[in-house]
């Protein structure tokens, strides 16, 4: 098979040459890296990456080929997705087809034969930008290349319709507002003895009262929080009538409604090593993390910083006793004991049995 | 928490003697916590019985007791010492034992000392196989169906309950000593008996055998606070049933989803949450390649091999790490040394793939059998980092100094497919040529697949080079092609020889950095490994820009194997430290994760490398060096010799052409001749009719080996014709390029000395005589100083050989004699032009410090004190001996080590 030259051509002038796979075209994106050495599929998927071109760290990818049970949604949001090295020949009992099959299926632009360790490093010093992916290696269109911004990102990908998962008879039903949810989300909730009613995005708070859930979780999903400015005013109306769970991009429209400003960060998190520290308690949670935007430490006024990176002491998680609310940046779906989800979780429940209690 | 206040003075146990299983790491990890515990300003008292090594060093300990790791011993170290805390998770299974024993007892209750690092009870709970069970049980942490037993009777029973084949494991052993696979009650009671006798408890574990099964390592630590973390995770080549000490093993693991590697993430982090571990530990599972279905094999609560290797793969100092949750800092407290601004409360991500190969001595005992089980055979290992697989396993096996660069194993190309798909089934050191062979010769992937349970990825990855090899030999090698050779690890000399074209152009390499982040944080650590992007990303150069210092080049040692242990990592190690008291910035090559030169603290730059000629080039490249150093690194370095010489690189010390005097026969013959030194008889031969004329001639018996070789590789004593015919008919099939010498056998005394030069005086710190007759191999002999019969005429005659000898061949730094009196006569045996394995003894016995007085003079600067030899020679009232340890238990090889008692 002959090989296809194709540029990856970044904002700032750099070009990188590799080879496509995936399917075919140009592409423009805002050039993100992700450092997880597995979890490609759930990359691809996952809501949080509308509009971003991802590129791997770790240097093979696909090496255990596809299983579209662990997507994240059921499509590929990416923009376009750089590697070192795709996988040809995946090994695993539960693969279903190759990373290229997988992502021409999807119309996700792929390209390989990049150093992405220097791409890596030149986001890390200029922080994300954006790129373009094309057949020429020259930025012909540097400002509409420029100007790419991911707009409407929570209508882009957040499902219209109110949706149910779980059983009837659970003990805690939990309002999912879902801006762009991960299925992990939801799946994480579930397992954990819920019944869970994904509201849309542009629900409002009346709506959500409306079901009468125990809780109200405010999932994760792309783009700048600071766009939503509805679903923000909707999020006033609500807190301190429900216990309310954020996380990720739910974390940061909390903090939004309550005062707090937040701004795009250089590189952000993303990755699943992303150490937290719990300052209630000391212990340290290695977390799973996606975002581009975060919460100004010294803005946050209502409520308290419960939960800081440890490597670079952003705002990892707000607790509002008051509103009866408390969020986290990171993802609490892994809901194992060590990723710091489980007694997220533990706390959420045992503020809905309160509540229940009181009722 | 910060460090606990009741910490002053700790006793830290070593692991003594290299054994099969138990390596240099351990001096790596000792030497890592002795320099935590002194910068925290506790006082150290070491006991480690092996003088060759680092940790042993004044530098890193405040008190040394280079003693037998004996409970006797210990317990009058503390008596005598008082220390305050007892550190034994850092000193292999050996001190960890040790320290278990101690504790046990209620000494060291009783002296008011604390273990500190993993507690007793979560020691017990890991090792003990019946309490380990247990304790995943409650935890529903699924194990290999398995029953405990402490008779042959009761594992006979066990094994007909489970069905063969069974595993047996012995408790308390080390390198699965003492275990194996049975697949018939005969079979069982063979072993199992074996087992009991070994096992210190008289306990052995009889386990159902899931062969087939993938084997999975995780590397995790914990703190005292239970905060939690996976280093790395490893993922073995070969499946369950093979000793992971003896697989290929690739970090991270490559064929498990998501789902599986949280799954097994989850069971590990549970595993030492439950069990309380305080530090590095490391967690083994099987995993069913068709299912979600795994079982924990093994836990060792302690820094081992593999963390060894984890802490290389990933720039993660685990050992360092340890050594402080120990002394009570939890993990968010301790910084991350690589990036000096993050903290060690992070999981590595890495952005290369490492390979690890075992390096075992079945070539230097033709008859030993080659099988490999659960029982480890290997003595070293070799690691390599690359960009893919197929780069990765390509410098491992370079690296791995058995005489191939690519996975094309001379012995396999004659062999039809179906000859090679019959010995697939043979699990030797060999078979993954076997495999290459096969897959080469048109056996299918799923055929290999169905026979060894290689994960089909692997053979995947193999497929793609024996399809690039195809390419190469049909087609005209263009600039592309020759790239795609490069990237995928292949050596300019095996393109040019497979294609049977000159290559296009040379690609130089460019060097990446280990940075624990995969560069998403900026790191200082200065660890390279190769690879074949631009080079205008090269990110060594920078680090080589900003010197303004004159640059030196050491060439390492390479992997452990016998005659060439970590004896030889301590002299590099030195010379590196040495060098840089001088002023001089030192960058060292070698590829060997076990040792404390490949600590990326130690030189200025550590480049992680194959040492052949053209990794070593491509480094040369880059660090446009003074010179280079390579008599620090054993034979490995002296075989780059050549390559300097005819390349126009410095070589500082001993010149090529004095290491060629002394190794070629011939010349080194004129030389004896000149001073009328006399050596036994000696002829070199090329042929089985040639060895059996020479032997004739020279009278039996008489020595046959190969020149070129470090520790008596295959040498053997031919008392008959028939010797000499098995003898060269096994060494003729490896085909040989350097004669095999055939010396005439003398039964006498051999006498070995260590002298330093500078070119113009020698100094000879001490003569050791060896106890054993001639002909054992003097790294296998018992050695004693000062010798105990001769007299001063004959003292006065070594002096005078020795220094004639160090003088004509023009030695600047190192050279070591073995010397033969036959009938009251001296005889040379060989000398040899650089460190030797006997080096490490004398600074430590002599207790002076003469030992930093040969880097000078390697390095040019002359010193004034020298010939202060004879003085220093005899004066003793002590006698050291050097007695060496064998591993006869663990299989039927023999490993020296230079452990002093």
């Amino acid at each position: 098979m002959k090989k296809k030259k194709v540029y990856l051509t970044l904002e700032n002038g750099d070009v990188f040459q590799g080879y496509r796979f995936g399917a075919d075209g140009n592409a423009v994106g805002e050039l993100v890296f992700s450092t997880g050495m597995v979890g490609y599929v759930e990359t691809l998927t996952d809501p949080s990456n509308l509009g971003q071109i991802v590129v791997q760290t770790f240097p093979l990818i696909g090496n255990y080929g596809v299983n579209e049970n662990d997507a994240e949604s059921d499509k590929a949001w990416v923009s376009a997705y750089v590697v070192r090295e795709y996988c040809e020949t995946p090994s695993n009992f539960r693969s279903e087809g190759t990373l290229d099959e997988y992502l021409k299926k999807q119309g996700v632009i792929g390209i390989y034969g990049v150093d992405t360790r220097q791409l890596t490093k030149i986001l890390r010093e200029n922080g994300v930008m954006n790129a373009r992916i094309s057949d020429k290696p020259a930025l012909d269109d540097y400002d509409d290349t420029a100007a790419y911004a991911v707009k409407d990102a929570v209508k882009t990908v957040a499902p219209q319709t109110k949706e149910y998962y779980g059983d009837e008879n659970a003990i805690y039903t939990v309002a999912l507002w879902n801006f762009g949810a991960k299925k992990s989300t939801v799946a994480a909730l579930v397992k954990q003895g819920c019944r869970v009613i994904s509201m849309p995005a542009s629900a409002t708070a009346e709506e959500i009262l409306a079901t009468n859930a125990d809780g109200v979780m405010l999932s994760d999903g792309p783009g700048d929080p600071m766009e939503n400015t509805s679903i923000i005013a909707e999020i006033k109306k609500l807190l301190g009538k429900k216990p309310v769970l954020g996380a990720g991009l739910g974390h940061q429209l909390v903090a939004l409604a309550c005062g707090a400003e937040t701004a795009k960060s250089k590189y952000g998190h993303r990755g699943s090593n992303q150490p937290v520290k719990s300052l209630e308690d000391g212990k340290v949670y290695i977390s799973t993390q996606n975002h581009g935007y975060e919460i100004i430490s010294e803005t946050v006024k209502v409520g308290k910083i419960n939960f800081v990176n440890v490597n670079d002491g952003a705002c990892e998680g707000i607790a509002y006793a008051e509103q009866k609310a408390f969020t986290t940046q990171f993802a609490p779906e892994s809901c194992n004991d060590f990723c710091g989800g489980k007694p997220i979780f533990e706390k959420f429940f045992a503020l809905m049995k309160k509540e229940k209690e009181n009722a | 928490m910060p460090k606990r206040s009741d910490i002053k003075k700790v006793l830290v146990i070593g692991s003594g003697p290299i054994v099969i299983g138990q390596a240099a790491e351990f001096d790596y990890a000792g030497a890592q916590a002795c320099r935590v515990m002194k910068s925290e300003g506790v006082n150290v008292v070491l006991c480690n019985s092996n003088p060759a090594t680092i940790m042993t060093d004044k530098a890193l300990a405040d008190e040394i007791y280079l003693e037998p790791l004996t409970e006797e011993t210990l317990k009058r170290i503390i008596l005598k010492e008082k220390p305050d805390s007892l550190l034994a998770s850092l000193g292999g299974q050996t001190g960890l034992t040790m320290g278990c024993k101690l504790a046990k007892s209620g000494f060291l209750e009783k002296h008011g000392v604390k273990l500190i690092g993993t507690k007793l009870d979560a020691i017990d709970r890991s090792e003990d196989r019946e309490l380990f069970k247990q304790t995943m049980e409650k935890i529903n942490q699924p194990c290999v169906p398995s029953d405990i037993a402490y008779t042959v009777e009761e594992c006979v029973a066990i094994a007909n309950k489970l069905h063969y084949p069974v595993i047996i494991r012995p408790a308390y052993t080390l390198g699965g000593a003492g275990g194996g696979v049975a697949y018939n009650e005969e079979e069982l009671r063979l072993i199992s008996h074996n087992g009991l006798m070994l096992s210190p408890i008289t306990q052995v574990l009889i386990e159902k055998y899931i062969a087939g099964w993938k084997e999975i390592e995780f590397e995790v630590l914990r703190d005292s606070k239970g905060n939690v973390l996976t280093v790395c995770s490893m993922e073995n080549v070969d499946p369950v049933g093979i000793h992971t000490g003896d697989s290929i093993v690739v970090a991270p693991a490559v064929t498990l989803s998501t789902k599986e590697y949280d799954m097994l993430r989850t069971a590990a982090l549970s595993i030492i949450t439950e069990l309380g571990i305080e530090g590095g530990c490391n967690v083994q599972f099987a995993l069913n390649p068709d299912s979600f279905e795994y079982s924990v094999i093994e836990v060792n609560p302690r820094v081992s091999r593999s963390s060894a290797l984890a802490s290389k793969a990933t720039g993660f100092p685990i050992a360092k790490v340890t050594s402080k949750i120990a002394l009570g800092y939890t993990l968010d407290e301790i910084v991350n040394d690589v990036t000096g601004n993050t903290y060690a409360c992070f999981e590595p991500t890495i952005d290369y793939l490492v390979v690890k190969m075992p390096k075992w001595p079945f070539d230097k005992f033709l008859y030993a059998k080659r099988e490999l089980g659960t029982r480890m055979k290997a003595t070293g290992e070799v690691m390599s980092i690359g960009t893919a697989f197929e780069m990765a396993i390509m410098k491992a096996v370079r690296g791995a100094e058995i005489s191939t660069s690519t996975m094309n194993y001379k012995k396999f190309v004659d062999y039809t497919k179906d000859e090679l798909v019959a010995r697939l089934s043979e699990m030797t050191d060999e078979r993954i040529f076997v495999v290459y062979a096969a897959l080469k010769k048109g056996a299918t992937v799923d055929e290999v697949f169905n026979i060894t349970k290689i994960d089909r990825w692997f053979l995947n990855k193999f497929k793609n080079l024996i399809k690039y090899e195809e390419m190469l030999a049909t087609q005209k090698l263009t600039r592309e092609l020759y790239n795609e050779g490069k990237r995928l690890g292949y050596l300019d000399k095996d393109i040019a020889e497979i294609s049977g074209q000159k290559i296009p152009y040379r690609k130089k390499a460019a060097y990446k950095m280990v940075d624990t982040c995969a560069a998403e944080f900026p790191a200082k650590t200065p660890y390279f490994y190769s690879t074949f992007d631009s080079q205008e990303h090269d990110e060594a150069k920078p680090f080589v820009e900003k010197s303004g210092k004159k640059r030196i080049v050491v060439i390492g040692s390479g992997p452990i194997r016998i005659g060439q242990g970590i004896e030889f990592d301590y002299s590099s190690v030195h010379c590196v430290w040495t060098l840089k008291e001088l002023g001089y910035e030192v960058a060292i090559i070698n590829n060997n994760p076990e040792t404390v030169s490949t600590d990326f603290d130690t030189a200025d730059r550590l480049y992680f490398e194959p040492l052949t000629p053209e990794d070593v080039q491509h480094v040369l490249d880059i660090e446009k060096p003074y010179g280079v150093i390579i008599t620090f690194g054993g034979q490995t370095a002296i075989k780059l010799c050549s390559y300097f010489a005819t390349h126009g690189i410095r070589i500082l010390g001993t010149s090529a052409d004095s290491v060629d005097a002394a190794e070629d026969r011939e010349r080194f013959e004129a030389l004896l001749e000149k001073y009328a030194i006399p050596r036994p008889k000696a002829l070199t031969v090329m042929t089985k009719e040639e060895a059996l004329n020479a032997a004739e001639k020279l009278e039996y018996p008489v020595l046959l080996r190969p020149s070129y070789v470090i520790g008596g590789q295959n040498m053997t004593i031919a008392f008959t014709q028939e010797d000499v015919c098995r003898y060269m008919d096994v060494i003729l099939a490896q085909g040989i390029e350097n004669p095999v010498l055939c010396d005439k056998y003398l039964m006498g005394t051999e006498l070995e000395v260590d002298a330093i030069s500078d070119g113009k005086d020698v100094l000879i710190p001490g003569i050791m005589q060896h106890i054993e007759r001639t002909g054992i191999h003097s790294g296998d002999s018992i050695a004693v100083y000062p010798p105990y019969n001769l007299d001063d005429t004959m003292l006065e005659k070594i002096i005078e050989v020795s220094t004639q000898l160090a003088l004509e061949l023009k030695t600047k730094g190192l050279i070591n004699i073995q010397y033969l009196i036959y009938r009251g006569e001296l005889h040379v045996i060989e000398v040899n032009p650089r460190a030797s394995r006997t080096v490490p003894i004398f600074p430590k016995l002599r207790a002076c410090l003469w030992w930093s007085l040969p880097r000078r003079l390697s390095s040019g600067q002359n010193s004034k004190n020298s010939a202060t030899a004879r003085a220093c020679i005899r004066r003793r009232r002590t006698w050291q001996s050097k007695c060496l340890c064998s591993t006869l238990k663990n299989s039927t090889t023999l490993t020296p080590s230079s452990v002093r008692k």
